[in-house]
Formats: C-alpha cells, structure tokens, sequence
C-alpha cells in the first residue's frame, strides 16, 4: 500500500510498483506541432534546415561551417536518383576544408579503420533500427 | 532520408563515411546532462536526421576529441588567440593588419558558456557572421561544472594540466568548449573568408557608449559594433568575517569560481591538513564531496558548514536535505550545519574559525562558496537597469536590454513568461539563453521558452536534475519508489527488496548515465520504508508545478519540462508521478 505523510508544508508519498503500474489520471496539453517557440529538431516545420539545432554541434558555425551547410543543403533538395549524387563537389570542398583542422574535425587512419569496421558493421544495423525507433516517436 | 544520406556518404567519400560509423552508442545512452537539454557543445538527438547527425557530430563537434590527443602531440588548449599560427586563415593583407579591430558586426562581452553559445548561434544563423569575444579571463571559452564535479575523479594525474574528463560513455574530452584552432585571430577577424569566432582574452571591456555603439577596453582600445551581448557572468561573492579579516587569512582562501582556482585548490588538497568549506549550496556540497573522496585516502580532514539545517536546504524540502547532509557526511565530510561564522583569525600556522554560537573551528584553507554577485559593473555607463530583487542587468522576455544589446548567462534578470522574472545562475540556462541572445542578434524575436535544467551529484549514492524554481520555501510533494515488504534492514550489499537493490541499480545507471566512477554502494540500513531512494519531487506555486527534481532518476527530463510547459493545475500529484516511472531504470 502506497502512504504518504505531511511535514510541514511538505508533503511526501511513498507509492508502491503495484500503484504505479494503474494509469495515470494526470492531463497533460496536447503538444502543438506548429508551435513557433518549442525547441525545433533539424528540420524546419516548412521544410528548411535548422543550422542552429544542438545536434550540429559545431559543425554549422565551425570554420569549415559554410562548406558544411553547402553541402548538406545540396544534399537536403537533391532530387536525384541516388540522394546527394550531384553534390559530390561540395562534399570534397568540405572534406578538404575539414583535412585542414584535423584537432576540430578528427581523421581517422588506415589502421585503426579496419579495427573498427568490423565493429562498425554490427553497430549499423542498431544505429537504423534506433533511428527508426526515433523517427516513429517524434 | 538520413540513412541514404549515410551510405551515400560511406560510398562516396570513403574516410569520411567511416567517421559517420564511428558512432555507435545507443540513443538511450546518448544524452548526458552536460549535453541532454540543450546541446552545446554536443547534441541532443532530433526527431530526423538522426544517424547522419549524430555521426557527422563526431567530426567537428567538439563533444569527443579524437583518440590522436593520446597518441599525438599535446594540445596547448590555454595559449592566448594572439598566439595561434595564423597557417590555417589565407595569407596575410599587406601591410600591418591592426591588433584588434575598430570594428565587429556581432561583440561579445564575456567569454564563458553564454558567449560561446551566443557565439554559435550567431554562426549558424547568420553565414560568414564575424563575432568577436572580449574576455577577462586568461583561457578561451570553458565550462564549469567539470572544476566541481569530474576533474576530481579523474585517474590522471595530469588532470590539472590536460583539464580533462571522462564522460559517461567512457570518451574523454577537454572542459574547453573548442580548440584553440576553432577560433580565427583576432586581427584576421574583418578579412577572413566565411567570417568566424575571434577571442580576445585578458582583456576588459570598462566602457560602453550605448547611443555610439562602441565599447571601451581597460587598454584604451575602441572596438564599435552593430550588435552587442553582455554575458559577464559573475563574482564569487566572500564573507564579510573573511573581508575584514586581513591579508593573512585572504592568503588561506579559495573564491572558488575558475580554472586557476581548480588548479590552485588541488594543490592546496595535496598540501594542508584541513580545508572548511563555507556554504551548503551546490558548489560548496559538490566541492565538499570531492574533496571527501580524497580525505578517506590522504589523511585530509575536510569540514563543511553553512548557516541552513541541511545541506542543499534552499533548494530541497528540509526531509531530503537532511538526507543528503547524511550522505555528504558518508562522504567523508565533517558537516557542520547551522553555523554563521562570526570571525576569522589566524592563530599559530593554522586559521581560527569563530562561529556566532561559539563554537571554533580550526583549520588549514577555506574555500567560500556563499554566492555569486553578477558583474553589472558596466550598468553604469551604459545606462542600463540593474534589477533591485535579483540583481544583474533587466532584460525583457526575449533579453533585450535595449536595441541592439543583449544579455544572457549569470548576469542576465530576465522574463521568463512561465514562471515569472528571474535570475538563474546555471550551466544549462547559460547555455540556452546564449543561444537565445544568438538568435535574437540575428533577427528571431524569440521570447525565453525552453526551459532550462541543472543537476548536482553528491557522490556516487545521490545525483538529481531539477527543471524550473526549485525553492525549498515552496510547498512541495514528493514522491518516492517505496520499498517492498521485502526489505530487512540489513545491509544493502544483501540486495533483497526494490527498496535497496533500486539503490544499487540507480547507482550502476547512474555511473553510465553520467561519469561518477563507480564506487561500491556503502552499506547502510534504510528506515522502515523512508529511504528515499528515488523519486520525483514537485514544487507548486498555487496548485501548478513550477519546479522539479528528478531524485536519482535520468533521462525523464523532458516529461519535466512538458509539465512546466503546460502549467496546468493537478490535484493528485502521485498521479502526475506515475508519468515518470520512478520504479524503472
């Protein structure tokens, strides 16, 4: 059995699992998805690239920040058949500039690629499925 | 769309694409609290775009350095801009470019986390935007919590060099928010392709001309600007005892606030034989545990004391404040509540702490953290509003002080249109409403919305994230995972009942969500049933949860802040708990 106490102007509720379990009568407002001021994912309710997302970190305002936004931007409105296919340009004038920064934008070397393709490979498939997961609940 | 954008990125651009692979952390795991609500320097999982982002992250982020830290050469993160090979920015103009400019589209004063943030909103919004940053302080853009909190854990023993910490997921990373090479010198900032971030450290600005738009430096140097953010934080404030003390006892304290006192009070640790903290709030119990942890091993006696009856006692309900000054006292800490120091005096080779009750205390160090005074210094000159209730400098819903200036971070008194005007001195709030201060320099016209968050760890047995006002003068309800009749009150190395054994599971959760290291549970013998182990504490304001605490439960933030968000009234407040699932992991 869940108790609770009162202390003061405290007040405190020890619940049980079992308690818990039963669903929750609380309302909650349903979430406005065209709410201006709510905090925007990636991509802009009309469409447009939100460079200001914090899952850019830096990568938007860095010094390789324009080649950055160049290239995904091409990528986001390519219509081609394979994604991003006419975009190969922008993506080696950002590989280049990022070549350029090695401590901002880490390179990997031969040896430790092959280490960890192996690892990689198996990661992948999670990394989809949690992208799914994460896709379905937005 | 991402994950064709990833292979396509794998096949095309072969390095690359392997950078892209090199993520693979589960999303669960993903947010730490030093990344989870906002984002800088590294990111929150959005909606789409996930596996691209997350993996194109890993570039240039700044959250993981790579492994080439170890095997390569160090990187000297604390040399000034003025220092930086200029090899990266096109060759010099001719002639002499001047050391500073005359002029920047976007200044920042203040070079912290509000200014980075600010700093990189700018950046993204705003293509080739030039920022220029104008700090004090010695050291580029840092942050914080890590000097009270993972620095002291950490197992190198160069810590105070490298000034680097373990995150959760086990990957290290520097308390500086980017490398040096991130920045663009400051003298190149005006001719620089794409524009870019310059900071210009040790110096202060002393002057602001607010109709002329231009700022006066303690070198005499002018810099005008179009657009201009004050995020000059503020002071660690000192006791009046310790002010009229004298230079022998000022000799003996730590104002506990920046690198270099990290640096210094680590030192100290290594050295005296006794170091009393003075206050009882979150930097004082997070530095007091800390140095707990060392007393067990070097002999160290560390004493705490504060005037409030509990540890946190501003910020929790007086029940879990004085359940947590227990378990700062298992820390290693000779807690001394209730106690208002009246004299400081030094006597022998030791200090001499007078306490109004009587009592004396002696000891070798002490470091203050009794508050934080936000450095309004240029109010005056520039004509602007200091806020009499909660002091720093007025600012409307979206932190404007007046056209064309901002304020955000510690210094900034600011509307928040949920809760009322407020000042908050917090990582997380430096961080979005620098944000906020960036995308309102650059056209947003975007009120203060997203709630931000903190958190505090008090050894490796309690850690919380709170949201909102947490104000233990606010009538609260909490609710915690009871323990089954299960329990025996035995020790909780006997794992028996949900009681302890959620203890030790939040404990395992606990060192992966964030990165205390993991230390065996003490064992201890919970009340019949009061163990609060884990919960969810409500603050109301009139029926409406204003504030929350998240007690040694993670990653449920954001139904917190959708709670706040909605401000609605609940009448049965167990049943807004159950949202939170207090008896899972």
């Amino acid at each position: 059995m869940s108790y609770c106490r009162q202390e003061g102007k405290d007040r405190i509720i020890f619940a049980t699992k079992e308690d818990h379990e039963t669903p929750s009568s609380a309302e909650l407002v349903a979430d406005d998805p065209d709410d201006p001021y709510e905090e925007q994912g990636l991509i802009l309710p009309n469409g447009d690239i939100n460079w200001n997302c914090p899952c850019l970190g830096g990568m938007a305002s860095g010094p390789c920040g324009e080649q950055f936004k160049s290239a995904f931007s091409c990528f986001h409105y390519s219509t081609e058949e394979i994604k991003g296919s006419d975009c190969v340009d922008q993506f080696r004038a950002m590989q280049e500039c990022m070549q350029k920064y090695p401590d901002l934008y880490p390179q990997e070397d031969e040896n430790e690629e092959k280490e960890k393709s192996s690892k990689d490979l198996e990661a992948t498939p999670m990394e989809a499925s949690a992208a799914k997961e994460e896709k379905g609940s937005s | 769309m991402p994950q064709s954008f990833f292979v396509f990125f794998s096949n095309k651009l072969y390095s690359l694409g392997n950078l892209l692979q090199r993520w693979n952390v589960p999303i669960k795991l993903q947010m730490s609290r030093q990344v989870a609500s906002s984002g800088v320097p590294g990111g929150k999982g959005s909606s789409s775009g996930f596996v691209l982002i997350v993996g194109l992250s890993t570039l240039g982020a700044g959250v993981y350095v790579s492994r080439k830290v170890v095997h390569g050469k160090k990187l000297q993160y604390i040399s000034p801009v003025k220092h930086l090979k200029l090899s990266n920015v096109s060759p010099a103009a001719p002639g002499a470019r001047p050391e500073v400019p005359s002029h920047v589209p976007f200044l920042l004063i203040g070079g912290g986390t509000a200014a980075f943030a600010a700093a990189r909103s700018i950046r993204a919004r705003d293509p080739g935007a030039r920022v220029l940053i104008v700090s004090e302080d010695p050291a580029l853009p840092y942050m914080r919590p890590p000097l009270s909190k993972e620095l002291w854990f950490s197992d190198d023993p160069n810590v105070t060099e490298t000034l680097r910490f373990k995150q959760w997921n086990g990957k290290e990373r520097s308390i500086y928010f980017q490398p040096p090479s991130f920045y663009v010198p400051v003298r190149d900032l005006p001719f620089v392709e794409n524009g870019g971030v310059a900071v210009l450290c040790g110096k202060k600005v002393v002057h602001m001309d607010v109709r002329g738009n231009i700022v006066k430096l303690s070198d005499g140097t002018q810099i005008s600007y179009d657009k201009c953010l004050i995020a000059t934080g503020g002071s660690p404030r000192n006791l009046p005892a310790i002010e009229r003390a004298g230079k022998d006892v000022q000799q003996r304290l730590t104002l506990f606030r920046k690198i270099e006192d990290f640096r210094s009070l680590e030192k100290i640790s290594r050295e005296v034989k006794s170091i009393t903290i003075i206050g009882g709030g979150f930097l004082g119990s997070e530095l007091a545990c800390a140095l707990g942890r060392r007393a067990r091993t070097r002999g160290l006696e560390v004493i705490q004391l504060f005037p409030e009856n509990g540890n946190m006692g501003k910020v929790l309900p007086e029940y879990l404040s004085n359940w947590t000054t227990e378990k700062v006292r298992r820390e290693g800490v000779n807690v001394m509540p209730n106690a208002v120091v009246k004299s400081v005096s030094v006597s022998g080779n030791r200090l001499m702490i007078k306490l109004k009750d009587g009592r004396k205390v002696e000891t070798d160090h002490i470091v203050a953290a009794v508050g934080l005074e936000p450095n309004v210094e240029l109010a005056k000159s520039a004509g602007l509003e200091v806020d009499s209730d909660f002091g720093g400098f007025r600012v409307n819903a979206e932190l404007q002080a007046r056209s064309n200036i901002w304020v955000a971070g510690d210094a900034a008194c600011f509307y928040d249109i949920k809760l009322g005007r407020r000042r908050v001195e917090h990582h997380d709030h430096a961080v979005v409403s620098g944000r906020l201060a960036g995308e309102n320099m650059t056209g947003a016209a975007k009120p203060y919305w997203h709630q931000s968050m903190f958190w505090s760890d008090l050894g490796p047995n309690v850690g919380y994230e709170a949201i909102g006002l947490v104000d233990s003068s606010l009538p609260t309800v909490g609710v915690f995972a009871k323990a089954t009749a299960k329990d025996t009150p035995k020790s909780a190395t006997e794992q028996s009942g949900t009681g302890i054994r959620s203890e030790s599971e939040t404990e395992a959760e606990a060192s992966e969500v964030h990165i205390s290291p993991s230390f065996s549970p003490t064992p201890q013998v919970p009340k019949q049933g009061e163990d609060y182990g884990k919960g969810v504490i409500f603050y109301l304001r009139d029926k409406v949860v204003v504030g929350i605490v998240l007690w040694n439960i993670f990653n449920r933030m954001p139904i917190a802040r959708k709670i706040i968000k909605d401000g609605e009234e609940h009448d049965d407040l167990n049943e807004v708990a159950k949202l939170f699932n207090i008896h899972e992991d």
